[in-house]
Parts: C-alpha cells; sequence; structure tokens
C-alpha cells in the first residue's frame, strides 16, 4: 500500500501498577494508520482501546514503546509538547460529550477556535453538524445527541489532522446514534480528517475502512472492508 | 471576549452568594488594614509636618523665676541650636455669661511677637501687640467652644489681681496639639485652654521682669537630647525644675503617640486574622470546585490549554472574589477612616485636613487582599494544571472512609444513622473540619476581645471615682501653699470638707533602672483622694518607707523589701535611700505614695499642700464658683463630677460604635465559614441526602445532616474562641497600657455567653439558608447527573 501513514507504534505498553497487581492494559501494540481513513476499534471492554486512543492523542503517556505522529515521535514529547500536538492536530469526541455546562454550543466550539491556527468560524462547525438552529443553546437544554454533535463540532471545528472518538454513540439510542455517525463520516469524507472511533457496536464496523480488533492489550486481529455501509444502512 | 473568559464570568456570577461570602470577609480585613494603618501612618505624617514647619521644640522644662542670664548659658551647651525662654502660669478667667471658672494654661509671648519655636499659626484675628499690656490670644478650639471672638473681652485672674483682657485672635500650636487639663481624663474644649500674652505684661504682673518660667529647646539635628537634659537638671535644679522632658513626654505628643501605637496594634492583630481566614475560605471553596470541574479541567487540557491557562483560569476566579472584596474594603475602609478622622478632630487639633489616606495604603491594603485570594487559591489551581488529561475526564474514585477504632466505638454506643455521618465525614476532613472551627472561634475571640472593654471601663471609672477620688473639686495652686491654705478652702461657700495633698517630683533609681515619678506625700486618714486596692481598702502611706504602683514597682524591677534610690528635685530636694514597703494596683499613673510626716521629716519643713480636695453643698455652687474666679494664687480647678459624666458619655458613645463595628466583623466571619461550609457539605452530599430522601428519610431529618455537622464545628469552637479572647483581651490590655493608665482586664461570664451567641446565631441562619436550598433539591435531577 502507498497510503500515507499518520500513526505508527512500536511495542507500545502501558502498565498500571495499583500495588497489589500489575495491570498491562496495553501489552506491546505495534499497529499503523493511514491518513484520511476512518478506522474502528473493536473488543471487550477492558481490553485497552480507550487507553491507547489516549496516547495517540497525547492525553497520557506510555510506559514503553514508541509512537510515532508522521515522523515524530511523540514518546519523546514532554508535557508542553504534547498539549502543543493536542492543540494543533487532534480533535477528540468522548462518551460523554464533555461539553462545559456553562457555556453555550457557540461558546464551547470558541473554546477550540480562540486557542486554534487556522479554525473555522464557530457557526460554520456548527452547522456541518446540523446544529445551526441551536447556537445559543446551553447544553441543558440540548438532548444527548445533538450534545455529541456539539462535541463534534467543536473537534473539527479546529480542521484537525486526526479525529479520536471514545464511544461517540455509547450513551446514544440507535436514531441519534446514526446521525452522530453520519456527522463523523461526512467530516472523513469532506476534510479527509483521519478519524479513530472506538465502540461496543460491532455492527458499526461496517462503515470504516479498516477494523482493529483488541483482547487483553493487545492488536488481535486487523479486518479491512472492501465495501463500506453508509451509517443510515447499518442495522443497531 | 474569549470563550474561556465567558465561562470564568459564569462561574463567577453562579457562586455570588460563596463569593461575597468570602469576600467581605477579606473586606474587613482590608478596611481595617486601609483605616488602622492609613490612619496611623498619616497622623504620624501629618505630626511630623506640622512639627517640622512650626519649629516644635525638642526639650521641655518648667523651673520657677530664673533669672535671664541662665539662658545664655544654655545657648551654648553642646547641641543646642535654639533657645526659647517663656513666662508661664496658670490662671482662672471669669467670661461673660459662664458661671464657671476656667482654667488655661498661660504662656508668654516673646518682645519679637512671633515666638521662635512652636511657633503658633495664627486662625483669625491678629497676634497681641507685643507693648500691649491687655490683649491676649486663645487657641482656637478653647475659643470656639466658648464663643470667644477677636474683639471680645473677658477677665483674667492673674497673680491675685483680676484684670479685664480683649481677645485679639485664635492661634493652633504644636505643643497643644491635644490638651487636656489638670485633674482631667479626656480633653475638654470648654473648660481648658491656652492664652498666649505678650512678656512683658505678663512678666510685670507675675514680677518676672528679667526672669523666665519655662524654656523650650531644639536640639542640633540628631543630637541625643540625654546629655542636655541632664545638663539643664543640674543648671535648673535650685530654681524648683521638675526636671527637663524630651519629646517623648511632652503631654500632648505623649497622647498622639499613644494613639498611633494603638492603631498600630489594630493593624497586626484584626487583618491577619481576616485574611487569614480569607486563605482558608477560598482554599476550601476553590478545593470543591475544582473537584467538580475534573472533567472540565481534563477537557480543556484535551483541547490544547496549556497548564498555565488552566492554572490562571482558577486564580481568575479567586482574583475576581477579591477584587470584590478588595473594592468593598477600599469603600468601608475609606468610611471608617473618614469617620475617625472626624472623632480624631474631637481630640487632637491640627491646623489642616491630613487625614487622606495615602494612595500607598490602598495599594498595600489591595495587593493583600489579592495576595490572601491567591494564597488560598493557589493549590487547587495547582492541582487543577497538574490533572493529567485521560484521568479527569474518568470518574475520581469514591473517597475512601476507612472503619476504624472511632467507628467501632460508634457502632457501640448506637447512634443514628444520620449522626453516624456526620461523625465520618469531620473525621474523613479533619482539617477542613479543623480550620471551620479556628474560624468560628476567631469570630468569638474577636466579640470576647472587643466587649471586654466596657467592662474594664467600669473598673477603672469605679476605682477611679467612686473609690480614689470622691472629691467633688480640686484646687490647683501655682506654688506650694501653707497649711492655712486649707483652712482658707474650708471658709469658701459651700465647702463641706478640705483636705489637702502635697506632689512632690523625684527620680527613683534602682541599679541601672530609672524613672521619673511625682511623688504624693498624703496625710493618714484622709477621706477625699484615697489610695484604695484592689479589695476596695482604703490604704494609708507607709510612715517606713515608700509605695509604689505595681507597674511602676515592674519598670523599677524592684518589689517589697527592696530600697530604690530617691533623688527629690524642686524646691524640696535631697536624696534619700527609701524601703519599698507596700505594692498597690492603679490604673491611673505611676504612683508613688510618701506619708506626709515622713515627708516634712526628711525635707526638715513644715507640711505644705500642692491642692486641695474639697466636697461642696451643690446649692452654694454659683457662690462658690464666684469666689474661685477671684482666689489668688489658684493656679486651676477641676469639678470632678463633670469629669466622670464627660468621661463617661464619651467612652460609651465610642464603645458603642466599636462594639457594633466589632459585631459586624464577628458575624461576617461566621458567615464566611458556616454558609461556605455549609453549601459545600451541600454540593459533596447532594447524592447522599437524596438518596436518604428517596429512601423515606424526612426532610427534617435529612437536613439535620447538614445543619448538625456545621452546628457540632460551631459548638465546638466556643471553648477555643473563649480561651483566644482571653489571650487576645490580655494582649490588647497589656499593650493599650502606658505610662498614662493601665487596663484592668475584666472579662465577665456575659461577655462569654454574648460572643457565643452572636456566633452561634449567625452560624445557625447561615446554614438554614442553605438548608432552604436542600429542601428544593431535585432528587430526580440529582440522581441523574453523573459525578
Ligand atoms: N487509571 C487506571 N488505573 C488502573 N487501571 C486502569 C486505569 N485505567 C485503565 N485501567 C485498566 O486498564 C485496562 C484497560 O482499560 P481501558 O479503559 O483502556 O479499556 P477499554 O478497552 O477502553 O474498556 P471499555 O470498553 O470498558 O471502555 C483495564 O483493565 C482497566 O481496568
Ligand atoms: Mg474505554
Amino acid at each position: 500500500m502507498d497510503k500515507e501513514i499518520v500513526f505508527r507504534t512500536e511495542d507500545l505498553t502501558k502498565v498500571y501498577d495499583t500495588g497489589e497487581v500489575k495491570v498491562y492494559a496495553l501489552a506491546g501494540v505495534d499497529l499503523d494508520l493511514f491518513a484520511g481513513e476512518l478506522t474502528v476499534l473493536l473488543g471487550p471492554s477492558g481490553s485497552g482501546k480507550s487507553t491507547l486512543l489516549n496516547i495517540l492523542g497525547g492525553l497520557d503517556h506510555a510506559t514503553s514503546g514508541k509512537v510515532w505522529f508522521h515522523d515524530r515521535e511523540l514518546t519523546q514529547l514532554r508535557d508542553r509538547g504534547l498539549t502543543q500536538f493536542r492543540r494543533d492536530h487532534v480533535g477528540f469526541v468522548f462518551q460523554f460529550y464533555n461539553l462545559v455546562p456553562s457555556l453555550t454550543a457557540r461558546e464551547n466550539v470558541q473554546l477550540v477556535t480562540d486557542v486554534a491556527r487556522d479554525p473555522m468560524r464557530p457557526e460554520e462547525a456548527l452547522e456541518r453538524v446540523g446544529l445551526a438552529h441551536r447556537i445559543d443553546h446551553f447544553p441543558a437544554e440540548l438532548s444527548g445527541g445533538e450534545q455529541q454533535r456539539v462535541a463534534i463540532a467543536r473537534a473539527v471545528a479546529k480542521r484537525p489532522e486526526i479525529l479520536l472518538c471514545d464511544e461517540p454513540t455509547g450513551a446514544l439510542d440507535s436514531a441519534t446514534g446514526t446521525q452522530v455517525l453520519e456527522v463523523l463520516r461526512g467530516v472523513n469524507d469532506e476534510l479527509g480528517t483521519s478519524t479513530v472511533v472506538i465502540t461496543h457496536n460491532a455492527e458499526i464496523r461496517k462503515m470504516a475502512h479498516r477494523v482493529l480488533y483488541f483482547q487483553d492489550g493487545k492488536l488481535s486481529r486487523v479486518e479491512t472492508n472492501e465495501h463500506r455501509l453508509s451509517p443510515a444502512e447499518i442495522v443497531w | 471576549m474569549d470563550a474561556l473568559d465567558i465561562k470564568l464570568w459564569r462561574d463567577f456570577k453562579r457562586l455570588w452568594a460563596q463569593s461575597l461570602a468570602i469576600a467581605l470577609v477579606m473586606a474587613a480585613g482590608v478596611a481595617v488594614l486601609l483605616m488602622s494603618f492609613g490612619m496611623s501612618k498619616a497622623l504620624d505624617e501629618t505630626r511630623d509636618t506640622y512639627y517640622e514647619r512650626n519649629r516644635f521644640a525638642d526639650v521641655f522644662v518648667d523651673a520657677r523665676s530664673v533669672p535671664m542670664s541662665m539662658l545664655a548659658t544654655i545657648q551654648t551647651l553642646e547641641g543646642v541650636a535654639a533657645a526659647e525662654a517663656r513666662v508661664t502660669t496658670h490662671a482662672t478667667l471669669d467670661i461673660d455669661g459662664k458661671s464657671r471658672a476656667t482654667v488655661v494654661y498661660v504662656n508668654s509671648l516673646p518682645e519679637t511677637g512671633v515666638p521662635l519655636l512652636n511657633v503658633p499659626i495664627l486662625r483669625r484675628g491678629t497676634l497681641p501687640d507685643p507693648n500691649a499690656s491687655d490683649q491676649v490670644a486663645l487657641n482656637e478650639p478653647f475659643a470656639k467652644a466658648n464663643d470667644l471672638w477677636p474683639g471680645d473681652r473677658l477677665a483674667i485672674n492673674l497673680n491675685g489681681t483680676k484684670r479685664e483682657v480683649t481677645v485679639t485672635g485664635w492661634l493652633l500650636s504644636p505643643e497643644f496639639i491635644y490638651t487636656i487639663g489638670p485633674g482631667s481624663l479626656i480633653p475638654d474644649d470648654e473648660d481648658y485652654g491656652i492664652l498666649w500674652m505678650p512678656e512683658r505684661a505678663l512678666a510685670a504682673v507675675l514680677d518676672r521682669t528679667g526672669a523666665f518660667d519655662n524654656l523650650t529647646l531644639k536640639l542640633r539635628p540628631g543630637f541625643d537630647p540625654k546629655p542636655v537634659i541632664e545638663e539643664l537638671d543640674r543648671l535648673l535644679e535650685p530654681y524648683g525644675s521638675w526636671g527637663a522632658i524630651d519629646r517623648t513626654e511632652q503631654v500632648s505628643n505623649a497622647f498622639i503617640d499613644g494613639e498611633i501605637n494603638q492603631l498600630k496594634t489594630l493593624a497586626y492583630i484584626l487583618p491577619p486574622v481576616f485574611l487569614g481566614i480569607t486563605v482558608f475560605l477560598v482554599n476550601m471553596v476553590m478545593g470543591r470546585i475544582v473537584t467538580l470541574e475534573r472533567t472540565e479541567i481534563g477537557l480543556l487540557k484535551a483541547l490544547g490549554y496549556t497548564n498555565l491557562d488552566v492554572c490562571l483560569h482558577y486564580l481568575f476566579l479567586s482574583g475576581l472574589v477579591a477584587a470584590v472584596g478588595v473594592v468593598i474594603g477600599w469603600a468601608a475602609g475609606s468610611w471608617l477612616s473618614f469617620g475617625l478622622a472626624k472623632l480624631y478632630a474631637n481630640f487632637f487639633k491640627f491646623p489642616y485636613l491630613i487625614y487622606n489616606v495615602s494612595w500607598n495604603t490602598y495599594i498595600v491594603s489591595g495587593l493583600l487582599g489579592f495576595a490572601a485570594a491567591t494564597f488560598g487559591a493557589i493549590r487547587s489551581a495547582m492541582a487543577a494544571a497538574r490533572l493529567s488529561p485521560a484521568t479527569a475526564m474518568s470518574p475520581p474514585a469514591p473517597p475512601r472512609f476507612k472503619r476504624s477504632w472511632i467507628d467501632r466505638a460508634l457502632a457501640a454506643v448506637r447512634v443514628s444513622q444520620p449522626t453516624m455521618m456526620i461523625l465520618r465525614s469531620l473525621i474523613r476532613w479533619p482539617i477542613r473540619a479543623a480550620m471551620s472551627i479556628l474560624g468560628m472561634a476567631l469570630a468569638v475571640s474577636i466579640l470576647v476581645s472587643s466587649n471586654f472593654f466596657p467592662d474594664s471601663l467600669d473598673v477603672i471609672i469605679d476605682s477611679a471615682f467612686r473609690q480614689s477620688n470622691r472629691q467633688h473639686a480640686v484646687l490647683f495652686f501655682n506654688d506650694l501653699m501653707p497649711e492655712s491654705a486649707l483652712e482658707e478652702a474650708r471658709r469658701l461657700p459651700g465647702v463641706l470638707q478640705a483636705e489637702g495633698q502635697q506632689y512632690l517630683t523625684a527620680v527613683f533609681r534602682k541599679d541601672h533602672y530609672e524613672k521619673r515619678v511625682v511623688v504624693e506625700a498624703r496625710r493618714p486618714g484622709n477621706d477625699l483622694s484615697r489610695v484604695v486596692d484592689t479589695n476596695g481598702q482604703p490604704i494609708d502611706a507607709p510612715t517606713d518607707g515608700v509605695m509604689l504602683s505595681r507597674r511602676l514597682a515592674a519598670q523599677l524591677h524592684v518589689g517589697v523589701g527592696d530600697t530604690v534610690e530617691a533623688e527629690f528635685r524642686g524646691t524640696r530636694h535631697g536624696t534619700f535611700e527609701l524601703p519599698v514597703t507596700a505594692l498597690i494596683t492603679q490604673y491611673f499613673g505611676l504612683g508613688a505614695y510618701l506619708d506626709q510626716g515622713m515627708a516634712d521629716r526628711m525635707f526638715q519643713q513644715s507640711s505644705q499642700t500642692s491642692i486641695v480636695n474639697v466636697t461642696l453643698d451643690p446649692a452654694f455652687d454659683e457662690a462658690f464658683q464666684e469666689r474661685l474666679k477671684e482666689l489668688p494664687k489658684l493656679g486651676g480647678s477641676a469639678m470632678m463630677i463633670e469629669n466622670r459624666e464627660g468621661f463617661q458619655e464619651t467612652i460609651s458613645q465610642n464603645i458603642l460604635i466599636t462594639t457594633t463595628i466589632y459585631v459586624i466583623l464577628g458575624v461576617l466571619i461566621t458567615v464566611g465559614v458556616a454558609y461556605n461550609g455549609a453549601r459545600i457539605q451541600l454540593s459533596e452530599r447532594a447524592r447522599e441526602l437524596a438518596s436518604l430522601r428517596i429512601l423515606g428519610f424526612t426532610r427534617a431529618e435529612v437536613g439535620f445532616i447538614l445543619v448538625g455537622e456545621i452546628m457540632l464545628l460551631a459548638l465546638l469552637a466556643q471553648p477555643l474562641g473563649w480561651w483566644l479572647g482571653w489571650a487576645i483581651a490580655k494582649l490588647m490590655a497589656e499593650s493599650f497600657t502606658s505610662d498614662l493608665y493601665a487596663i484592668p482586664l475584666v472579662l465577665k461570664p456575659a461577655t462569654f455567653s454574648q460572643a457565643s451567641l452572636v456566633v452561634l446565631g449567625a452560624a445557625l441562619v447561615s446554614v438554614l439558608i442553605v438548608r432552604r436550598q436542600l429542601d428544593r433539591l431535585n432528587l430526580v435531577s440529582v440522581m441523574k447527573t453523573r459525578e
């Protein structure tokens, strides 16, 4: 394959030392993620998906092993470097939306555009997720799906190179979940943002370019979809 | 505005009640600091300027009829830059339409017209003509109080002859910023004044031509007054000098010093307490906010905000609280300073309005306010900055309650579940509990330590007036009078009893300790002016030694059985070794007492008297006053009853003001601690309390947990507060004690119970307000929120 590699990991290991026992959240992971691809991570609870995503996104440090972002070795970066990396390149979407309750939809997006290098206008980002009409609402006045779309707008507003989503539909019903997935797919198609989605819903894998399976802190299997389904075609 | 700033602003608005409770505590600290520090500085600087511009003297000495030739000798002493001789005396005035005889201190104006030192400021009219014999100037406050305008005439009794004089002008002098009449406790502008008269005329009436009674000296800059004073004492001793003094002992200056010291004491005690509590409150509230906003912090960091951004975000929040506190503190402090300045204007007569607090004080007090808030917030802000974004977004582990011996003990006594929850929480956050107790204890202590003052004053008044000074009036003479003066006094209209007393001046020495004292020679069995011990027993002066007040004995480091070397000065002089045979507790002055008979034997002279104490038949008051205006040799008189009434009135007004202020301060602290404590309880326990309600506990039972914990802390704070209050009161009593007076430490049970009532009441109201929010808690929404 001649696709450009965004992320590459080598023997990536994360150990949580809780005193009595050592938990190997990641036990030596080697993988590549490609530019413009939508990747789905699947695996049982506790298999290390979130841990991987956090390390890729520069939210957490690995215990050992290496991670490259293009030709930059992330595992060499200290706190300050990781902050800069997140600010410039990464968009996050979390299971529980994590909107700031005291800020409106627009202001939540503005949190990102205030510090990004080349952001969209917050209105544009919200329009993209179909929420132009709810722009001045506070999170408490929005439904779960709407909140998650605000979170996605916030993540894409800076035009990130990569979008990392940890169970973005985990708290949503299927219809709302579908809406959210469509937004993610749209971003991936139209902006070419490399996207990683963690999910417990195996059906969602059908919309991915590639699917990575996790088991006990290890990458157990990689699957490439010849034929991708659109979110609307996925049956929950 | 940046989104983060918007969040800051909205958070601040949401927390307004808590912020305000903290800001008010801080404001109290800033206000007191501004007032006490600013005013002491203003007073100090104004005084310095006034002294500088008007050439306030460095050394002062009184004698009697010193030949002018001595002035030349003194001018050549090393270190003396200038010396000015004056003729001085006390005299009685007869003012038209005023029945009471009024005492003035008379001092001469030089031939040149304007004094060299202690230059008076002309406030109205003109200075008297140096050649006139019937022109005088008065100090402004006295003239105003008696409605005496330039051109008005009055009669003055000088050396037994009454003469009519004309007022030419009003003056103010750096020597008489604070004036207090003989025998008075507080200034009384109406009954005691300063009068200036041309030297030629005054010397002629008093037989002082070519002589002087008073000398003021200006020293070369940086010159130590001590050797000059020693030399002066040696030179003037033959002229009945009581000893030269420097500025620290000059009465007007000493009172201003005392006031400045009190203000400084205030500045060092109170603001640290308030700012300390502010630190604690900000710390507690910010700690809670950061805990609540863990996920938001994690999110901000995930979005690429730096540690510094996050840290500053929380510091700014505390900064907003500080801004409110500082602004309120400045406003309140300015208002208090203004009020205090008005109060001072009654006592201290400065020529210019100098009571504007300098910008520096505003800046320093403001910075301290911000520093307190920042100091309180810094730990939480740093913790927020250090939170790793990954862990911040996963829910925190529930606090670990360990089963300890205390739980087993509690289980054994079978306390109810809500009580158990209260006790566990105290054990879980012992530092917070301890700080809350300390905060409320400080509130109690402020009330106790401010409230002891009125009771102490009652004791002082009782001791000074009802026990010690039972005379109705005191007559002062310019010279020592023979015993026959007593007989004359008895013949005055309305006089029922008359007793004499003699004052001698001496320097007491013991090893290297030395003190200038006024010794009272007393006749045994004196009934009007008595020396009374703490049990109210009158004590006669010992016939075999000297009796000292305890404070004097402490300053000389002597006790009963020691001997002091007493060097008497003035008309009765000589050096004696006197055994100390008794000590006595007294609130005014540094008393020393000799038996009159013993004194007469020591000096081998017959008894004489300096003052006569009398009791009066009120029916003859007018006739008595009329006679006083005529009496030759009378230096002055003091009406003790009016003295006492004036003292009590002034003091009780001031006490009402200060007590109100301290109650407000105590309530502010209590509300700050109790309200914030309860709000944090509610925030931490919302789920727990909602669960209890769902399980069927009543509102009252659930409310009990909230109210119970804070009130338990408030109760625990009481004994500590009483003890702290006692300690602070003791410290204050000691620091206010000077050579002029001592403040006894009188703490009545009512003082403690009132302080406790105020604090417990304020705490209860604070938690009940929070309890109402608990009652309105939406059970469903609380259980649904994720934390
Ligand atoms: N802070 C931590 N301290 C200790 N162990 C941790 C911590 N975070 C994660 N773990 C452990 O690491 C392992 C991997 O966790 P991770 O969150 O990556 O799993 P996951 O695949 O995302 O699971 P889920 O699908 O339930 O979200 C788990 O066993 C978890 O218990
Ligand atoms: Mg996970």
